[in-house]
């Protein structure tokens, strides 16, 4: 099949096959990493700009390399040190660095939605790289393209996410794909950052941690998101550590080929211990890896030909987007 | 250790013995109920035909320890309770320090176990420090031993915390019981607010201040589908609430006090501080609401909110005494009184109000019957014994109790607490 | 009216063919200590371990194989409508001072060799490199030229050369002319 999406916005809009091709392109694109000359011409001459409104240093570098390593140039913007905290609004932002024609931009943001309206209002190539608590897709992509390396297959794999759901984009980005994919999820954490109504997305829910050690083939453990919660979701760390942690006494009851996995960055000690991190069954700095590789096919499939299919955008149909965040 | 008692006439529930039974009890438990019983070595006592119900639980007490152990202790507290007929208390948090870590519970319920005339159950607070702003470590309260939590002595304020504390109370399965007073409305009020409020020129506290967060915690409740207890439900308004929340499927349970069954807001024309509760004592119509509301259901249980206060405490003025009136020693005779006597309830309902509810809403799965294999916790009650409250036998250490002097008829003859006899008379 | 299309190869042609280059290989060149051969997907890889097959038929020496994905090299990335499909590029040895032979199945515009030469280099500095391809129609863009050939074919640009090969296409080998229909 062929690639024809114009942008990157989410997981939850891509089909399965759309899923598999980005896999697929990822495979292929690995070993350009390993080579003595990380470099490969594909998208010599064009520009990738970074526009980051959340503090990030894994996704950005990740991208940047991506891009490099396609011998695309790449442009770095975050708002601290730019016009933005001069009160420009983020649309007027986006669209200086359009005017300097500009092929894509990687964006992550707090505000839920803020791709979606760049795309909608803007010809370059929109990725986004995390927009509030609703979605990372490139994330996503990663995470499902380890277990199909570290488990031959995605489909009918047991994953438990634990954690910090309610807060969490890798989250949901993993929900949508890894179902599409035919995996079966289960999520775990404490009742109180669980989100409203996510069974309806075709999840198992428990709030038991030790049911998903027992029967998941692959554990994703997520960070407590402290710059998300405005209130005191959790009593303490303390108890969250003790009855939802894992750590390597409460591995021995899980199976002996699972994986885990983590986005990082890690909070030893939390979610998990340091030996387990650390230990044969971690998997997270093969994510990180894999990452770069997820993201050259991501680049490679978005830019490149001329006349990619374009959507009529909202500035051509003549309404107005005033954005503030 | 075992007991035969001979000619019990056995109030449950759900069954009143139509003729005298013996009750043959070994190892703290209840292994034989029937007629003609053979002693097999057990020290033998003559019921004489007393009523037997099942051990009362009290769901909701002040022992003061740790902190203020001048005006009770475990150990006074459990002697009042025993004398009144409990074999089951649960004391509520509102201690210095607060009931907020497993440590404060284990140690307790060690010095129960010291004492060992009654069980005690503590109750951990909601918020640490009761300070409505955390929630506690639920999971370690109830691994220590905590059947409940409450922040008691207030309501948990903030309605979003609230929210989180039925939600993640819900996953670790404990019950939150909730103090119902909206402290803005409330005011620092010491009587309800009513003409008797504005004839005494006293503060008054508006009753709304009690029924908003009924309200707010029946919707809560409703929202999560999730469970919560309300504490001493004083109004008429608040048992309309919960009879219309019930009829709707939503899990909410409630229980009420002696005093908010027995006397009114007139009763506090003596300025007796013994008569300033929170929530203060209603207004007739109140009264009768609460009686129907115990009649019909609506209303789970009796209990006792035990508060002792020393007697200098209590010798100050009305504004500045503080809330709270001893209850262990009256509540039987009070129940007996005010509600079986006159018809309110049947003695079947008294066994549901204090003992067989409250071991369902707290899930202690063996008590709350005179049956078979139950725990042997038993109440004997003479319900013919006439007899007034004197300050002098007063178990309690403190003696703050508005019913000084009051005639009563029927008493707790003897408490037996897993066997054992824990008060005689 | 277009013209039927004709068959110019067929399987006992090809493997003859074949033969005949990995002689040619063997006899022209430095020995068989650093030779390697590294075929271009997707038809060269086949053609390339079939020529890794006849050398070892001939000298009993297995010679190592790669496989190349010029994809990412391509000089019309950008204006080309579709993405084309990205497969793998397999090489895992050192091709640094080794005596490299390209191995494609028809040799065109040369654009293609010119990407693989591209692609080489960012794996390593070879000793040599040369190309052997089953067919040579003509038409060279670029000055791109073939060491050893199967068969010389001179074609017009409003013809296709297909080649089809047992592993790739499921049919007997054979290499077919057609007419393209419309302007190339």
């Amino acid at each position: 099949m062929n690639w024809t999406k114009h942008d990157l916005i989410d997981l939850q809009s891509l089909s399965k096959e759309e899923i598999e091709l980005i896999l697929e392109t990822a495979k292929s694109l690995r070993e350009v990493s390993t080579r003595d000359i990380k470099k490969v011409p594909a998208l010599r001459g064009k520009t990738v700009a970074m526009l980051f409104f959340e503090p990030s240093t894994r996704t950005r570098t990740s991208f940047e390399l991506a891009a490099k390593r396609l011998s695309a140039d790449t442009l770095n913007i975050s708002p601290g040190g730019s016009s933005f905290s001069k009160g420009e609004s983020i649309l007027d932002t986006a669209k200086n660095i359009q005017a300097m024609n500009v092929d894509m931009i990687v964006v992550r943001h707090s505000s839920a939605g803020t791709p979606k309206i760049l795309a909608d209002a803007l010809e370059p190539a929109i990725i986004n790289a995390g927009d509030g608590c609703r979605e990372h897709p490139t994330q996503a992509l990663l995470d499902m393209f380890t277990i199909k390396e570290k488990l031959g297959k995605i489909e009918g794999m047991k994953v438990g996410i634990v954690g910090d759901i309610l807060h969490s984009r890798v989250a949901r980005s993993n929900i949508w794909g890894l179902t599409k994919l035919g995996a079966r999820v289960t999520l775990c954490g404490p009742s109180t950052l669980m989100p409203m109504d996510i069974k309806k997305t075709g999840v198992q829910i428990t709030y038991d941690v030790e049911d998903v050690v027992r029967d998941s083939d692959v554990i994703m453990l997520l960070r407590l998101q402290n710059e998300r919660m405005t209130e005191k979701f959790l009593p303490s760390v303390r108890e969250f550590a003790k009855k939802f942690g894992i750590n390597k006494d409460r591995l021995k009851r899980a199976k002996k080929d699972v994986i885990i996995m983590h986005p990082g960055p890690t909070n030893r000690g939390v979610e998990i211990s340091g030996d387990v991190a650390d230990g044969e069954q971690s998997v997270i700095l093969e994510q990180v890896t894999n990452g770069i590789a997820i993201r050259m096919a991501v680049l490679y499939l978005l830019l490149g030909a001329k006349d990619r299919e374009r959507k009529p955008t909202t500035k051509q149909k003549g309404t107005k987007h005033v954005l503030t965040t | 250790m075992s007991l035969l008692l001979k000619s019990a006439i056995i109030v449950n529930a759900d069954k009143i013995s139509d003729k005298p039974q013996d009750i043959f009890i070994e190892n703290g438990k209840i292994s034989k109920i029937g007629t003609s019983l053979q002693a097999h070595g057990a020290r033998v006592m003559d019921v004489k035909k007393n009523l037997v119900f099942p051990g009362l639980i009290d769901m909701h007490c002040h022992l003061r320890e740790p902190g203020r152990e001048d005006k009770e202790t475990i150990e006074t507290g459990s002697r009042s309770a025993a004398k009144g007929g409990f074999t089951t208390i649960c004391c509520m948090p509102n201690t210095t320090p607060v009931i907020d870590h497993g440590m404060i519970v284990e140690g307790m319920i060690k010095e129960a176990k010291r004492v060992g005339l009654v069980n005690v159950f503590p109750m951990g607070a909601i918020t640490r420090g009761q300070k409505g702003e955390e929630l506690v470590d639920m999971f370690e309260l109830k691994e220590a031993g905590c059947v409940a939590l409450s922040d008691d002595g207030k309501s948990v304020y903030n309605a979003q915390l609230m929210r989180l504390a039925m939600a993640y109370a819900q996953m670790v399965g404990i019950l939150l019981i909730e103090h119902c007073e909206d402290p803005p409305l409330s005011s620092h009020g010491v009587m309800n607010e009513s003409y008797s409020s504005t004839v005494l020129g006293l503060k008054p506290q508006a009753g709304v201040a009690e029924t908003v967060i009924v309200s707010r915690d029946i919707e809560l409740a409703n929202y999560l589908k999730a469970r919560v207890h309300m504490a001493h439900m004083s109004l008429k308004r608040s048992v309309e609430l919960i009879r219309f929340a019930k009829s709707q499927g939503i899990q909410v349970t409630a229980e009420a006090c002696p005093h908010h069954f027995t006397l009114t807001e007139e009763d506090v024309q003596s300025f007796d501080t013994n008569t300033k509760v929170n929530p203060p004592l209603r207004s007739r119509e109140d009264v009768e609401a609460i009686k129907e509301g115990l009649r019909d259901g609506t209303i789970d249980c009796i209990s006792t909110d035990h508060a002792p206060h020393t007697h200098e405490e209590k010798e100050l003025e009305f504004d500045r005494a503080p809330f709270g009136m001893i209850g262990f020693e009256t509540a039987v005779g009070l129940t007996l009184n005010e509600l079986v006597d006159k018809k309110v309830l049947t003695l079947l309902q008294m066994a549901e109000k204090m003992s067989a509810a409250p071991a369902r809403i707290l899930g202690l799965k063996t008590k709350g019957a005179v049956n078979e294999s139950f725990d042997a916790d038993l109440t004997i009650i003479d319900p013919d014994k006439e007899w007034t409250l004197k300050k002098e036998e007063i178990a309690s250490k403190s003696k703050n109790s508005p019913f000084i002097g009051r005639k009563f008829k029927g008493k707790v003859e003897m408490t037996i607490c897993g066997g054992k006899i824990s008060y005689e008379s | 009216m277009t013209n039927p299309a004709s068959k110019i190869m067929d399987q006992d042609i090809v493997r003859r063919a074949l033969m005949r280059i990995a002689h040619e290989i063997l006899e022209n060149g430095s020995g068989i200590e650093e030779l390697c051969l590294i075929g271009i997907r997707t038809r060269g890889a086949v053609l390339a371990e079939r020529l890794k097959g006849c050398i070892l038929q001939i000298e009993k020496k297995t010679v190592p194989v790669g496989i190349l994905d010029i994809t990412l090299y391509r000089d019309d990335l950008s204006t080309i409508s579709t993405k084309p499909i990205l497969h793998e590029t397999l090489i895992d040895f050192d091709i640094t001072g080794k005596d490299i032979v390209l191995v494609d199945d028809v040799l065109y515009t040369g654009r293609t060799i010119r990407s693989a030469l591209d692609a080489l280099v960012d794996f390593g500095r070879p000793s040599k490199i040369q190309l052997a391809v089953l067919i040579d129609r003509g038409h060279r863009e670029l000055p791109i030229r073939a060491d050893y050939v199967g068969k010389n074919i001179p074609t017009s640009v409003h013809q296709n050369v297909q080649v089809r090969l047992k592993e790739t296409d499921g049919v007997d080998d054979e290499v077919v002319i057609e007419d393209r229909a419309g302007p190339s």
